[in-house]
């Protein structure tokens, strides 16, 4: 008998989510892929394209926008979603600021968690009963005991104490009316891989993601860009009062809204010099970056609960 | 903006390995995973702080790498683990997806679970009490699962002046114990993961031992889950049929997308679609589109055929001359996941790749009890319990024995009510 082959740790982890993708077009009705314009939601296209081509893809694009997102990111975002040809839809935190569903503890309050009460109205206004999503599991330990197909009941609640058991790679994506599926096909994936696999497969990522100066802050040691424009050529994130700003190059290893996102100092400009920096790195993806995850060793636990992906 | 180049420093790729850790919180089995992820540099600097943080919080003197798997706050609050975690690290050779499983008997549901997507299991006692109820139960667990390789991993011999009859008899009962549930591929590794002993570094302290240290184990253990020459077997999840497409060239496109679940398929091969039994030859395989010519195990291909053949989801395509069995009864090894028991009178579904079929009991053989690993007479199923049962089914599905083959023998039940995962079933 021949020895079996295995496939390298890129090609598994491809296969595992092109599969995972089928699945969720096979079981689901109406599903959405959420599409951010970040790095691993540009992963997720690519998966996309390998999975369904030449067909067209099984779900629409779906984003929601805080209203405070990088100009580059919903530039790409846009332009990204019509070369693939493939329907876009953006649904917008402020217009649930203007419907009341959404109210600000304070002007300046990060827009990220309300995210949730946003995608619930859109799953609600489209009927979606399957959310795909780019989480990882090496994100957040909350994110650790993640099903890849996890349950959220009629309220978008994540109950980690009544998850479905989930058994080789037989996915349970069954839901009634009303209830919803998150399905994340990269869940086995780090952030290693995700640049790995950018580098492989030559994608195109925003500019943010490089290298690059920009005005910023130093508040509580962590890196804040501040004068960022929006979209509408408002500038945001403005420095408080007494605060030096100073011009540093860095980059983002994740994309978000930007009141809650940091960058880190970098002269890593191309995907390769970004891969041997992330394996030489010290400071894990979310642990320097994200200005959200800190407040609490349990707060992503309580957002999930709460709806959020 | 474009700015990719190849990498520098290109590096031997061994693939992924999935393994499981089976122990109590006792044994040091966090501790173990927590020095696996430290020594191999997983874990980073925030993380290393937090810690230190709640190792101070929590009054233990040196960091406690225990806390790196810690989970979710109704585990942090109880100080177990509840529910199965997946920790990553890597090499630079090989990925490592760790599934770690709680030890306790009431959650032989998460070990199955765990264990169902796993080549290898890391069995961990502790050198003070050697073997224990829960060794026996882990191992059993692990076999019947279908675990190809099992490494015992004899923990705290720091505890025990580091000594090598303590290891050798350990081994001696583990092998006689193995003998009689038909364990056959297991090694033996002394080691202490509190001082770091034999994970990724030798230490000092283990001289008389000259095998491998769990880190080399994990090099080179093989990473596919057979090494035998698998039939092929192509369950269909979708079909790609792009008319509308403005490319006129796409109007006969009938793309039939699936995994690879087990052998290999390149074009020109013959082959059968189950159920209608047509038979065709392979046109094209493709991943999005593009040739490839020929696919492997595991791999998620299109598959393109000669003839025009009606297929959809829940069909298989297989070689012509390999075809599985179609059955409308089966015998399975059965676990049961829900807290609300089994119940005779009802019909569930059962998720066969992918394929679902009505089913219904119509008898329990026997139950196996954990412990003492006896078969004894059972007449229900609750959660915990591994029975060995029968269902019909309302509709054929196209089944391997589990032994042979894991994709194509292993099942889910679905409980329509609430459409919750119930049971975890495996082909006799």
């Amino acid at each position: 008998m021949t020895q079996r082959s295995t496939l390298p740790h890129l090609d598994w982890l491809e296969a595992e989510a092109i599969h995972i993708m089928r699945e969720v077009a096979g079981q689901c009705a109406n599903p959405a892929l959420l599409f951010s314009g970040g790095k691993d939601s540009i992963c997720m296209l690519r998966l996309a394209e390998k999975a369904f081509r030449p067909g067209r893809f099984p779900f629409p694009l779906l984003h929601i926008d805080t209203g405070h997102n990088y100009r580059e990111v919903v530039d790409f975002r846009d332009r990204r979603a019509a070369e693939l040809g493939e329907r876009l839809i953006v649904r917008s935190v402020e217009d649930s600021m203007r419907r009341g569903t959404v109210v600000l503890k304070h002007e300046s309050e990060s827009r990220n968690k309300h995210q949730s009460v946003t995608l619930l109205e859109a799953i609600e206004e489209f009927g979606f009963d399957c959310c795909i999503g780019g989480a990882r599991r090496d994100e957040e330990k909350a994110r650790a005991k993640e099903r890849i197909m996890s349950f959220r009941d009629e309220f978008g609640q994540w109950d980690p104490k009544n998850q479905r058991p989930e058994l080789w790679n037989l996915y349970n994506a069954r839901s009634h009316k009303g209830e919803n599926i998150r399905a994340f096909p990269i869940s086995n994936w780090t952030e290693m891989d995700v640049w790995q696999y950018i580098e492989r497969e030559n994608l195109e990522l925003p500019s943010i993601y490089f290298a690059h100066h920009r005005p910023v802050v130093i508040r509580g040691g962590a890196i804040v860009p501040v004068n960022v424009p929006l979209v509408s050529g408002e500038l945001t994130n403005l420095p408080k009062a007494g605060e030096e700003i100073v011009s540093r190059q860095v980059r983002f290893r994740t994309v978000g809204d930007i009141s809650c996102t940091a960058p880190v100092e970098s002269e890593a400009d191309t995907v390769a010099k970004i891969v041997l920096e992330t394996a030489s790195t010290t400071i894990t993806e979310r642990g320097a970056t994200r200005l959200d995850d800190q407040t609490s060793d349990a707060s992503m636990e309580q957002r999930k609960k709460e709806g959020y992906f | 903006m474009s700015a990719n180049q190849p990498s520098e420093h290109p590096v031997e790729d061994h693939g992924l390995l999935r393994f499981l850790t089976c122990g109590s919180v006792d044994d040091g089995k966090s501790t173990l995973i927590g020095r696996l992820l430290y020594d191999t540099k997983a874990i980073l600097a925030d993380t290393l702080s937090a810690i230190e943080r709640t190792s101070q919080k929590r009054g233990v003197g040196a960091v406690d790498l225990s806390l790196l798997t810690d989970g979710l706050q109704a585990e942090r609050e109880q100080g177990i683990t509840i529910d199965v975690a997946y920790r990553y690290f890597s090499t630079g050779t090989r990925k490592y997806i760790i599934a770690d499983a709680p030890g306790h008997e009431q959650y032989t549901r998460n070990m199955v679970t765990a264990a169902s997507t796993a080549n290898l299991a890391i069995i961990l006692i502790d050198a003070r009490k050697g073997m224990l109820t829960q060794t026996r139960r882990h191992s059993k667990l692990a076999a019947l699962v279908g675990i190809p390789h099992l490494v015992v991993a004899i923990n705290k011999m720091d505890l025990v002046d580091y000594s090598q009859e303590v290891f050798a008899k350990i081994k001696a009962d583990y092998l006689a114990f193995a003998a009689k549930v038909g364990i056959d591929d297991v090694r033996f590794i002394p080691l202490s993961a509190l001082n770091g002993d034999m994970i990724v570094e030798r230490g000092a302290a283990l001289a008389w031992y000259d095998g491998p240290t769990l880190l080399d184990i994990l090099e080179t253990a093989p990473a596919a889950h057979t090494e035998r020459a698998e039939k092929f077997r192509f369950p269909v999840q979708t079909v790609c049929r792009p008319q509308d497409s403005a490319n006129p060239e796409l109007h006969d496109y009938r793309g039939f997308m699936g995994r690879v679940e087990s052998g290999a398929i390149k074009v020109g091969d013959a082959v059968t679609v189950l159920p209608s039994g047509r038979q065709s030859t392979v046109k094209a395989v493709q991943i999005g589109g593009v040739d490839i010519g020929e696919a492997g195990t595991e791999q998620s291909v299109t598959l393109l055929l000669a003839d025009e053949i009606d297929i959809s989801r829940g069909d298989m395509i297989v070689k012509t001359l390999e075809a599985p069995a179609a059955v409308k009864e089966i015998r399975a090894t059965v676990c049961w996941l829900a807290e609300t028991p089994l119940d005779r009178a009802r019909t569930y579904l059962i998720r066969h790749t992918t394929r679902d079929a009505k089913a219904k009991l119509t008898g329990i053989d026997h139950r196996l009890d954990v412990n003492t690993l006896e078969n004894l007479p059972a007449d229900k199923l609750a959660m915990n319990d591994i029975a060995e049962v029968s269902f019909k089914l309302a509709q054929p599905l196209f089944v391997d024995p589990y032994s042979e083959n894991r994709a194509t023998g292993a099942f889910i039940v679905i409980d329509e009510s609430n459409n919750n995962t119930v049971g975890a079933g495996m082909i006799l």
